[in-house]
């Protein structure tokens, strides 16, 4: 299974030389391979760990917390239901219903040819145009039965390839500005015992209990 | 009441052009302007006067002046500025729409928030699954460099001031700012203790850290510009400026408005018809939902409460234990008489089951309990002892039940689980009632067993 | 009878000084109505506890950084805006703070009650066949203040039932409660974070990488702070109920770091080892050794080695030719080749290797027998990879504390976390907190990553970096003492280079304090009994202390005797008639394995005093069985020098005897009985002897070493041995559950190195010494410094081992890499 290729370990180290720990590149680390294979692969997970200094399971562990980071193969296009509040009431189980059989896959599932998972997402942030959904991240409005069908139509024939490239893919656009000036962090090293009054409640006891040193 | 809309702080630009992103378009309405005159003829103290005279609240739900909150940077450096472009609360969507629209506008307004609190570097974290808004901000991002606005020697001045564009990956509980922080730092999501990780004392890396909502920082510009008093004239009673409210539901015109603060009420913001417009198929308001999904509900009676901190705060809600409500993070749902209550409840449930974070138990453990018993009820197999059951797991999570709640967790969000609950059940005891007596869903539609 | 099972929860309680005597200032709080002293910064937990309140708490753990998860531990605070639920174990003690715990608190206990039920709702109802049933904080907690009946009518959360973290640690993920002390353990305290929360919510689960088990060598200690049955060890899994179990405090002889920990058994059977000193809340105290030195954890050679005394392979009864014999056959045939070799021969025609397994008693017992009673002083309790006796009782000694609290340390010694591990965890704790680590080596450790500095050098080339060790470690320190850690760094590299570089970075940094990395188990007490050429007890030299030891023993050898090298060197020459091998194992554990071969060879009588089969059995000619460790009582002696007792829990295996009464009884046949009923009686003796006025003085700082000369490089790499944790020594070879972990064999070398051998990358390849040629799989390794390459020692086959290689009269061994092409 494939670790990150040559073009991708360019864009992680310069994506790294970006923060001033690099375990900070996680995320976006994660994004590249996801970008690379569709999904993050043992393999990339242990390369994305090599370069941050992460035992694997640090890696998975933090991988695993969020929605976006898919652990099983998932297809060209990844169709995010929004069924919260707004799209709830604007009729989206009923497409999710819907897409379920046009698929033939239950949410959570990938078709057979790997052309298409489909999954139930929670609010989309789209909420005046529901109901919506997403395909790797695009907003599709007001998606009705017909223009669910005419969408997949249009997707399968390849006829939305400039605006929704393969799942994977977030951002097209590659940093072209200089890599920060990275100041050095007071990070690892622990803060001093903290004498100013915490912000939000100044009563509030500050020494004592130190910031959790490391990732949990 | 009238709705008198000032003159827009935040949405001019992006709705009279269409190539509002672009920094031609963003030259071409005068920005960066205010930049190049604060780092060329402001000191930062100057730029931070500013802010504080504007007051300026936090416009990412707790309502904190973001002048003050500067003011509390613990004296060390290097400082971080980040910028919280998370947006997941449910129906809330007026961050991206800026980020999206407006890049140059959040730009500008994080370099001058760097500049005066002497951060020399700032990241945007942008909500993962807004990938146009991350195109759209890294791209202003490099032409913003481009253009000498960003990185070192700002506009010719010793000013150095560096901008990183960071993706989230799902996760609604990173809207916290210390887990956006954690997350920042390439960890889990998982909010850390505070006291003592305030992040203005312990933040990103340990270090002093401003963490402000992408829409509060859009406004300094404006800010700077005008002068803070300018923007204190606006709105009223301690609610100052402008701000953006996204109008969703079963409105006619859904969408996200800039309104005057406390000159507006919910009344207008739902039914005036530059605003939501009203109910759509001449439908009746039964209530809304006032401030995201976290925000005890409000009902016809609550109507005429003018949109301000202290309209909510003083307003008498609905919760057993008092209170009244907040504006959180700028939603307001309407719902009318065709809509469940118990499943709108048990959707907002749903969603608090599936984004917390799992550290606390009453959150971890109650959450999911009360998803399924919810769901238990809207899909018809309810029993007789379950709102009380429900009412006591809901104390288990937040033994007050008043706004704002008591809280036994480590972050808000546990103790916003029982707020769409306990809503409905006060408001509408008679709807769970007819799901259990009659064994089904009294209303149209219908969810997944 | 039924055991006190330690509070599995936190690690048994040990008395300890009462906790007034070392309390500085304290700062005053309300708990419960009681007026509370509280340290500065201390957690409410801990303040509550130490007076006598106990709140309840899963997540929290008093060696681990507090992370609020549970939410057990609620209480309620006054604040001005009225009272408030706080979490006791993230809230730090405020002057005048008034906390109401749940005794009296109504809304502390109804939300302790709620965070309980919670935790219920998912929990399987599985106590019965649970490991954890009768030990477990959840079922007390539950038993105690639990809902009597569920009100969860909801479907339980279900997960295929326990899977592998490793071969030794299993999960059920239905009975976790997700505290995360388990992972926080793995990554904070054993720094190997292999394990982690996965997902999030109430799908939050622990988990390995796939295909990368959890294999620290502390995961043992994971088990052992779950606060319910998640977590198992394979070695106890299903074995004992917790109320069937026996046990006493003991002192793990794994190593020589001295854990306390409590051993259990059931039916005279060890089943379990539980670390000790994890719940000590008060601030270390500035007495020495007033806490245990492993602070409740341990490594899981010593947590689970324990299952060595099971082995079949033990020794019920002597051995004469192999065959079995009665005691009296077996000391006969012993105490008269002893006098025929002394007639002939003299007394130095007898040598004792070994004795480092024994207790401090028995130690002395065998250094009277050899010493006063056979006159012999070629005795060494070490098997030529430590360090000169003199050296490592004449250096002034450090304590793991003081190193910890240092103001630098200097490393000059094998990979502690291999060697001595929880010295490792001390260390690397120490290392985070702020203290200076200074590594002088030829080859990377688990340490080196918190080092501020690390010095390489070439094997054979220590004595080169030695001026900027004493410049690094000067500077690091600012003025604050210097503790030199030190051992055998390399195998393969004489003693006398390592021992001259010791001591001279000790003389370099001055007020500097030594502490050993020694690490078998009771080598300090060996050494200290006088198990050593030219050493007595009480750590004297022997010139010094002839006369009062000739006075109660009857006599002393003459002069200095051979150290263990030259006994062999001298035994291979056919000069040694009795070697007698005090749980020594010389045929693998000596670095020279051709010389060791060569000297069991040609000794007509090898007596071995030992436990259980090993590679030397099939030479010796008596075999004379001891009691192991938990069968017998006795104390013991670590690194700091330290001594605790040990805890006897069998009965001895079969007719084995404790050390101490095979050595009485072999003086009384040869004509001086010392009349020890008891050890006891032997310690009253050894007490009498060491610290009488008229015993003589310790032997003081060694004046110098004599420094080989240098190697002449002949080949192209020098050599680096080092121990592995899980080798094939005695102790893992009979544990079921370490065996299968000894890893193969594997050449590091530095890449360039690996370039020119042909075989860049690494691969198979063809290693050349003066001594032998074998094929090894190489390994790259940046970290080495260049012309040397690693091996671990005694993990592979015969004929294929380091120990193959090294040759004990050359300053380094020094090997080719050659391409297998
Ligand atoms: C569960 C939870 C989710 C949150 N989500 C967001 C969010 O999406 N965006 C945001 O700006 N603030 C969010 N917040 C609030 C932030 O913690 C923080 O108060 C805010 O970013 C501060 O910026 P402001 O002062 O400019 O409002 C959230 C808080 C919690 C507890
Ligand atoms: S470190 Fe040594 S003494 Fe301690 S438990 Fe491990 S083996 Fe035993
Ligand atoms: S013990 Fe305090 S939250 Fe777990």
């Amino acid at each position: 299974m494939p670790r990150l290729n040559r073009e991708m370990l360019e864009r992680a180290k310069s994506t790294i030389a970006l923060y001033p720990q690099k375990r900070s590149a996680l995320l976006p680390l994660l994004h590249l391979a996801q970008e690379q294979d569709g999904w993050l692969t043992p393999d990339g997970m242990e390369h994305i760990g090599e370069l941050l200094d992460l035992e694997p399971a640090e890696v998975l562990g933090t991988a695993a917390f969020y929605t976006m980071f898919k652990r099983e193969p998932t297809g060209k296009h990844l169709i995010s239901i929004c069924t919260n509040l707004a799209c709830m009431l604007a009729g989206a189980y009923e497409l999710l219903e819907h897409a379920e059989s046009r698929l033939g896959i239950k949410s959570g599932g990938t078709t057979a040819d790997g052309a298409f998972s489909l999954e139930e997402a929670e609010c989309l942030a789209h909420c005046d145009q529901a109901p919506c959904l997403q395909v790797n991240y695009r907003y599709f409005d007001r998606v009705g039965n017909n223009e669910f069908d005419a969408l997949v139509a249009d997707l399968e024939a390849g006829r939305r390839q400039s605006d929704v490239p393969p799942h994977g893919t977030l951002s097209r656009i590659k940093r072209t500005a200089p890599a920060p000036v990275v100041p050095t962090p007071a990070g690892d090293a622990k803060p001093e015992p903290v004498a100013a009054p915490a912000p939000e409640d100044p009563r509030a006891p500050s020494a004592g209990v130190r910031p959790k040193k490391r990732a949990r | 009441m009238t709705v008198t809309m000032p003159a827009p702080i935040l949405t001019g630009r992006l709705r009279e052009h269409g190539d509002s992103h672009t920094l031609e378009r963003y030259l071409a309405t005068g920005g960066y302007a205010t930049l190049r005159k604060a780092v060329t003829s402001m000191t930062p103290e100057q730029v931070h006067e500013e802010v504080k005279a504007a007051n300026l609240f936090g416009r990412g739900g707790f309502i904190m002046p973001a002048g003050a909150k500067w003011g509390l940077l613990r004296d060390a450096f290097p400082r971080y500025v980040v910028v919280n472009g998370d947006e997941g609360e449910p129906c809330t969507f007026k961050d991206h729409l800026l980020a999206e629209r407006d890049p140059h506008q959040l730009i500008e307004g994080v370099l001058l928030t760097a500049y005066a609190v002497g951060a020399e570097l700032a990241f945007v974290y942008l909500r993962g699954e807004f990938a146009l808004g991350l195109e759209r901000v890294q791209a202003a991002v490099d032409e913003a460099y481009a253009h000498g606005a960003a990185g070192s020697g700002i506009f010719g001045s010793k000013t150095q001031i560096d901008l990183v564009v960071h993706p989230g990956a799902g996760a609604y509980i990173c809207g916290d700012e210390t887990a956006l922080l954690e997350s920042l730092e390439g960890k889990k999501g998982f909010p850390r203790l505070k006291p003592p990780n305030y992040p203005a004392v312990i933040g990103l890396y340990g270090a002093p850290t401003v963490v402000n909502n992408l829409e509060t920082l859009s406004n300094v510009p404006w800010i700077v510009e005008n002068g803070g008093e300018k923007f204190a004239a606006l709105g009223g009673e301690g609610s100052t400026g402008t701000r953006l409210v996204c109008v969703a539901g079963p409105v006619r015109n859904p969408g996200t408005f800039e309104i005057e603060l406390h000159k507006t009420s919910f009344r207008d913001l739902i039914f005036d018809p530059s605003l939501g417009g009203g109910l759509a198929d001449g439908r009746d308001l039964r209530f809304f939902i006032p401030g995201g999904s976290s925000s005890p509900w409000f009902g016809p009676q609550h109507l005429d409460i003018p949109y301000s901190k202290v309209g909510a705060d003083t307003a008498v809600g609905v919760l057993p234990d008092g209170g009244g409500t907040m504006l959180g993070s700028g939603s307001v749902v309407a719902v009318d008489d065709s809509a469940c209550p118990v499943r709108i409840a048990w959707r907002l449930t749903k969603f608090y089951a599936h984004e917390s974070c799992g550290q606390c138990t009453p959150c971890r453990e109650g959450g999911s309990w009360l998803e399924k018993a919810m769901r238990r009820i809207e899909t018809g197999a309810g029993l007789a002892d379950d709102v009380k059951t429900i009412m006591d797991v809901c104390r288990g999570i937040a033994p007050r039940l008043a706004w704002p709640p008591s809280q036994t967790t480590i972050c808000p969000l546990g103790p916003s689980i029982p707020m769409p609950i306990v809503s409905a059940i006060q408001m509408f005891p008679e709807d769970f009632e007819r799901h259990v007596e009659e064994g089904r869903c009294p209303y149209v539609g219908s969810v997944p067993a | 009878m039924t055991a006190t099972v330690p509070d599995a929860d936190d690690g048994a309680r040990e008395d300890l000084p009462a906790p007034e005597e070392t309390k500085p200032p304290g700062v005053p709080v309300t708990i419960d109505g009681r007026e509370v002293s509280a340290q500065p910064g201390e957690l409410v937990i801990a303040a509550a506890e130490r007076s006598g309140i106990y709140i309840p708490r899963f997540c929290w753990h008093p060696r681990m950084e507090p992370v609020g998860m549970c939410r057990m531990c609620l209480v309620e605070v006054e604040t001005p805006r009225g009272p408030a639920l706080v979490a006791s174990c993230v809230t730090p003690v405020m002057e005048g703070q008034k906390v109401s715990t749940q005794h009296t608190s109504e809304a502390a206990r109804a939300a302790q009650e709620d965070v309980l039920e919670f935790l219920l709702i998912n929990h399987p109802l599985d106590c019965p066949v649970c490991d954890k049933g009768g030990e477990c904080p959840l079922q007390d907690q539950t038993l105690a203040h639990g809902p009597g009946e569920t009100r969860f009518v909801e479907e339980k959360r279900h997960w295929a039932k326990p899977i592998e973290l490793s071969s030794l640690v299993l999960l059920d993920r239905e009975r976790c409660i997700q505290c995360a002390r388990c992972t926080r353990f793995a990554d904070e305290i054993a720094g190997d974070p292999q394990i982690d929360l996965i997902s999030r919510g109430d799908h939050l689960e622990v988990a390995t990488f796939p295909g990368r088990p959890f294999t620290s060598y502390f995961s043992g200690n994971t088990v052992q702070i779950c606060p319910v049955g998640a977590l198992t060890a394979t070695p106890y899994r299903f074995r004992a109920r917790p109320w069937d179990l026996d046990q006493t405090e003991t002192t793990c002889t794994a190593c020589a770091v001295g854990c306390r920990m409590a051993v259990q058994s059931a039916d005279n059977r060890l089943v379990r080892n539980l670390g000790l000193g994890g719940e000590v809340i008060q601030a270390p105290s500035s007495t020495p050794f007033s806490h245990p030195v492993n602070e409740g954890w341990l490594c899981d050679k010593g947590r689970f080695g324990f299952e060595a005394t099971d082995s079949p392979e033990r020794f019920d009864t002597p051995l004469i030719a192999g065959a079995p014999a009665s005691w009296g056959d077996a000391l006969d045939r012993v105490s008269s080749a002893i006098s025929e070799a002394i007639r002939l021969h003299g007394p130095e025609s007898v040598a004792v290797i070994g004795g480092a397994r024994l207790a401090n008693e028995d130690a002395y017992a065998w250094a009277r027998l050899a010493k006063g009673v056979i006159g012999t002083d070629s005795v060494d309790a070490q098997l030529g990879d430590g360090l000169p006796a003199e050296l490592v009782l004449g250096l002034p000694r450090a304590t793991v504390d003081e190193a910890c609290n240092a103001g630098a340390v200097v490393l000059m010694a094998p990979d502690l976390k291999e060697e001595l591990p929880v010295l490792y965890l001390r260390l690397r704790a120490a290392a985070q907190a702020g203290t200076p680590i200074i590594e002088i080596g030829t080859a990377p450790t688990g340490l080196t990553t918190h080092a501020v500095a690390s010095v390489r050098h070439r094997p054979g080339d220590s004595g080169s970096i030695v001026d900027e060790a004493v410049r690094l470690a000067t500077d690091a320190a600012k003025g604050g003492p210097v503790v030199v850690v030190g051992g055998r760094a390399n195998l393969a590299e004489s003693e006398a280079t390592q021992a001259a570089t010791i001591l001279r970075l000790m003389s370099g940094v001055a007020g500097a304090k030594f502490l050993p990395a020694l690490r078998r188990a009771n080598v300090m007490g060996a050494l200290e009994a006088g198990l050593a050429p030219g050493v007595l007890p009480g750590g004297a030299a022997l010139a010094e202390g002839r006369e009062w030891y000739a006075e109660g023993w009857g006599r002393v050898p003459s002069a200095k005797g051979r150290d263990c090298t030259a006994i062999l060197r001298d035994a291979a020459e056919g000069r040694i008639h009795v070697l007698v091998l005090l749980g020594a194992d010389p045929a693998t554990d000596f670095p020279d394995r051709d010389l060791a071969r060569r000297a069991l060879g040609a000794t007509p009588m090898i007596v071995s005093v030992a436990t259980v089969t090993d590679s030397t059995t099939p030479s010796a000619h008596v075999v004379l069985p001891a009691a192991g460790w938990a069968e017998r009582p006795g104390t013991t002696t670590n690194i700091e020098g330290r001594v605790t007792p040990l805890g006897q829990k069998l009965t001895p295996r079969g007719i084995a005897w404790a050390d101490w009464i095979i050595a009485g009884e072999l003086a009384r046949r040869l004509g001086s009985d010392p009349g020890w009923a008891s050890s006891d009686d032997v310690a009253s003796e050894r007490e009498f002897r060491v610290s009488n006025e008229a015993a003589p003085q310790r032997l003081g700082v060694p004046a110098d070493v004599q420094s080989p000369t240098a190697p002449d490089d002949a080949y192209s790499l020098r050599l680096v041995v080092t121990r592995k944790l899980y080798d094939r020594g005695t102790t893992v070879r009979h544990s079921s559950s370490l065996a299968p972990l000894t890893p193969t064999a594997q050449l590091r070398v530095h890449p360039a190195d690996l370039e020119r051998a042909g075989i860049a990358g690494g691969g198979l390849g063809r290693l050349r010494s003066a001594r032998t040629t074998f094929q090894v799989e190489t390994v790259s390794d940046p970290g080495l410094a260049r012309g040397s390459a690693h091996l671990y020692f005694n993990i592979a086959d015969a004929g294929e081992d380091a120990a193959d290689l090294i040759d004990a009269e050359t300053p380094v061994v020094e090997v080719r890499l050659e391409s297998n092409s």
